[in-house]
């Protein structure tokens, strides 16, 4: 091969690569991106069964119960619209009534049916998004964002 | 006043790293060997003034100094004292202290042993450390001071968040932050090397125990925090593709692609200007890392506009380092030519296929990450990207490249040929076949993915050790001779060996853990049994108890298999005194077919009953054991000869001196 060639070779590989990644990234951007909806919000848009998505607001007071059988179902409300939530499995530690909470799931029947509960790791947590779907209503009394990410580590 | 002098201390290190980053940069360049020496004495005095202010910090937590409100918001008098001295590192403005101590350790180390570099060059790398330095300076003293104080002090402070109170967290952070901050020095050798012009074997032989020193470090740091993740958060999982995970994963991507670049640059004395690039992109995605998780933006683009000073000063640092450094290759870069003529298949050739596919997989894991904040910055809705993006975008990704593993190590320097290395892999591609169709046997109702993660782990392994097998001709040389030949391997050898295996070791603990977890929720009263992966756990109820800064109730289960105990797990849900917060412990218990994991959740209803979760999580050790082999190869190829004694003597004939100045 001439040097020429072996160059050539190599911007093929990497085109190839790149070209594949892009590929992978497109598909799974397209099947695998939540979107987030406030109950407000889902409630204008009313998605179909098969779509995942994020919900997040508070969890509205004295809408807790369990039902047995590990099931917890609860209501979230951004204090305009509310969602009852069902639930199978452990609640997040920080998981309280009044307290905010993102939920990630399905919608069906009316019930958002939650495989994932997020509650923040901080008793003064309020998922960003919630502050401001609740600041749109006009009810906020807090004062700014609070700190910290929705799920996973906080160093 | 033992705050006000760490305040002082600070200052005078940012003025210190001010004339480090100038004098001798002006020194190396105008051939003034007194400027150039400056950077020596600079350096060190520059670390024992941040080491001062460190010490300050820690003195006023240990003695929990409730005037310092960097103390009051994150520690309290009843925490154990480990935490109180984790809890220097375990908020913003400590931790960017910890970051300019390491970053001031690495300057150091470099002005004390670094006694063979060339003057220009020495000169020039501590320059650009110290204004990597001067950066955190400015943005600690501006916006994150952790001397501020606090009038009137109140009496107790608000403690350290219950869930980083873990002696796994409390060493997550500085082993990350020694792997970032050693990134820098790649980083200030190749802007170095920039401003010189030049880039040649000796310069790779100094950047690659800095980048390797990092990488182990690193990659500590990350199974360290996926450890902490496994036990502590109670789900059962050990990676999240967090964004605060792929944080600290997208410079380890970089940095391993660097790590073999510079093992080219090394040996062929080519793939230079690439190098320095990637040296440029690691220490880059390093930044970004540290400000992506101190910054809050991750959160939500909206935390800036909560703290605009910190938001932006991040900004506009992010940009002069990265666009500078960028613009500085991109105006010096092509004059450094190389020599070395490249074919396709051989070492060299393999190692670049390395670095493309980790530099390609550093970019998925990258758009993925600042996907929702941009499209939230644009005002186009909040999204999340989760796992199952990741997944489907970095497993194919890699694929190839641990099927290349195990062949580029039997390929030549300058010129390999494919036949010879393929056959002599026959071996190994029999086991991995016949390992791949005992795996379908026994597990084949689980997805076909873990399958082909398991038979490429034994794959990787195999070639791993065949290729070891061929260094000391095992059964092709009398064995005496093969053992002379092993024991005689040169460490870096030894480096590549066990990393690739410990590599190996790991894909086969995430196929298990990820593939064959089996997962079970349900409500048990006292007396209960439930079956989950093979072993009967019988719940005995659950007792109230008392922890030093904290209350329980702790469960307990005897697990049994086939009628034998196995073992007794004793979860627990702590809630502890300060904050109110409620954190779970999971009870583990570890054998090399899988983890028994076990978690307690709320009571419910009054006969003793509790939610519990319990998970059969196969092969789960395997991942931090290959982990662990990884940092030991690392670590093996460190103490090297070739990097002790006297090895970076820089050559001076024509061939070494690629381009001047």
């Amino acid at each position: 091969m001439k040097r020429k060639h072996k160059r050539l070779t190599f911007v093929f590989i990497a085109l190839l690569l790149l070209g594949s990644a892009a590929a992978l990234v497109l598909t799974a951007f397209e099947d695998n991106i939540v979107f987030f909806y406030s109950p407000t919000e889902l409630a204008e848009k009313s998605p179909g069964p098969n779509q995942r998505l994020r919900i997040g607001g508070l969890v509205e007071d004295g809408s807790v119960a369990k039902p047995g059988d590990g099931v917890v179902t609860f209501k979230i409300t951004d204090t305009a619209s509310t969602v009852p939530v069902r639930y199978k499995g452990i609640l997040p530690d920080l998981f309280r009534e009044g307290q905010g909470v993102v939920a990630e799931g399905r919608m069906r029947d009316g019930v958002f049916q939650a495989d994932e509960v997020l509650a923040k790791h901080d008793e003064n947590y309020m998922p960003p998004e919630v502050a401001e779907a609740i600041k749109k209503t006009g009810q906020w009394k807090g004062q700014g964002d609070a700190p910290g990410a929705a799920q996973g580590k906080s160093e | 006043m033992i705050a006000e002098l760490g305040h002082f201390t600070l200052i005078l290190a940012l003025f210190m790293a001010v004339v480090q980053s100038s004098l001798p940069l002006i020194g190396a360049q105008r051939r003034h060997a007194a400027w150039m020496a400056l950077a020596q004495p600079t350096a060190v005095l520059q670390f024992l003034l941040v080491a001062i202010a460190f010490l300050c910090l820690t003195h006023a937590f240990v003695t929990s100094d409730f005037s310092v409100v960097n103390v009051v918001k994150n520690s309290h008098t009843a925490k154990p004292l480990i935490y109180k001295i984790s809890g220097v590192w375990g908020n913003h403005e400590g931790s960017l202290l910890l970051w300019v101590l390491i970053l001031s350790i690495f300057g150091a180390a470099v002005a004390v042993f670094g006694g063979n570099l060339p003057p220009s060059l020495k000169a020039r790398v501590l320059s650009v450390q110290a204004m990597i330095a001067v950066g955190f300076y400015l943005f600690m003293l501006l916006t994150s001071n952790p001397f501020e104080r606090i009038h009137p002090p109140p009496f107790n402070g608000q403690g350290l968040n219950p869930l980083l109170q873990d002696p796994g967290l409390a060493f997550h952070p500085p082993m990350l932050y020694l792997g970032y901050v050693g990134f820098s020095m790649a980083f200030s050798f190749a802007i170095a090397a920039l401003i010189e012009g030049r880039v040649d074997a000796a310069w790779a032989r100094w950047v690659r125990p800095w980048t390797l020193a990092a990488w182990c470090f690193l990659t500590a740091g990350i199974a360290l925090g996926s450890w902490w993740a496994y036990y502590e958060l109670g789900w059962g999982g050990w990676w999240f593709w967090d964004p605060v995970e792929n944080a600290s994963f997208m410079p380890w991507l970089a940095g391993t692609a660097l790590l073999h670049s510079a093992t080219v640059v090394e040996k062929r004395d080519t793939l230079k200007g690439w190098t320095v690039l990637l040296a440029i992109i690691t220490f880059s995605l390093s930044l970004l890392g540290t400000f992506l998780v101190r910054s809050g933006v991750l959160t939500s683009v909206h935390a800036f506009a909560t703290d605009p000073a910190r938001g932006v000063f991040i900004l506009i640092l992010l940009i002069i380092v990265i666009g500078g450094s960028l613009a500085l290759f991109a105006w010096r870069g092509p004059q450094l030519t190389s020599t070395g003529l490249f074919q396709p298949i051989s070492r060299e050739g393999a190692l670049l296929f390395n670095n493309l596919v980790m530099t390609t997989a550093a970019a998925a894991v990258l758009l993925g990450t600042l996907y929702p904040l941009l499209l939230d910055a644009v005002g186009g809705g909040k999204v999340s990207v989760g796992p199952p993006f990741f997944n489907a975008v970095f497993i194919p990704i890699m694929v190839p490249m641990i099927v290349a593993m195990a062949i580029g190590p039997f390929l030549n320097w300058k010129r390999g040929d494919l036949m010879p290395a393929l056959s002599r892999l026959r071996v190994a591609f029999a086991v991995t076949v016949a390992a791949g169709l005992a795996a379908w046997s026994i597990y084949g109702d689980g997805p076909f993915l873990g399958v082909a993660a398991l038979a490429l782990a034994v794959w990787l392994g195999t070639g791993t050790l065949t290729e070891l097998a061929g260094r000391v001709k095992l059964f092709r040389a009398p064995l005496d001779e093969s053992l002379r030949r092993f024991r005689r391997m040169p460490r870096s050898a030894w480096g590549m060996t066990l990393g690739h295996l410990g590599l190996a070791i790991a894909i086969a603990g995430m196929a298990g853990a990820g593939a064959w977890t089996v997962e079970s929720i349900q409500v048990m009263k006292p007396g209960d049994k439930v079956t989950v992966g093979g072993y009967v756990y019988a719940f005995e109820g659950a007792k109230n108890g008392k922890g030093p800064n904290y209350s329980l109730v702790h469960g307990t289960f005897q697990v049994s298999r086939n009628g034998e105990h196995v073992a007794t797990l004793r979860p627990e849900k702590r809630v502890y005194d300060v904050s109110q917060q409620p954190t779970t412990e999971a009870a583990i218990h570890t054998t090399w077919r899988g983890d028994l994991y076990a978690v307690i959740g709320d009571p419910e209803g009054t006969d003793g009953a509790y939610v519990t979760r319990i998970y059969f999580n196969p092969l789960v050790v395997w991942m931090w054991v290959g982990t662990l082999v990884m940092v030991f190869g690392g670590a093996l190829s460190l103490t090297d000869r070739r990097h002790r004694v006297g090895a970076p003597q820089r050559r001076t004939g024509a061939a070494a001196v690629a381009a001047g100045t």
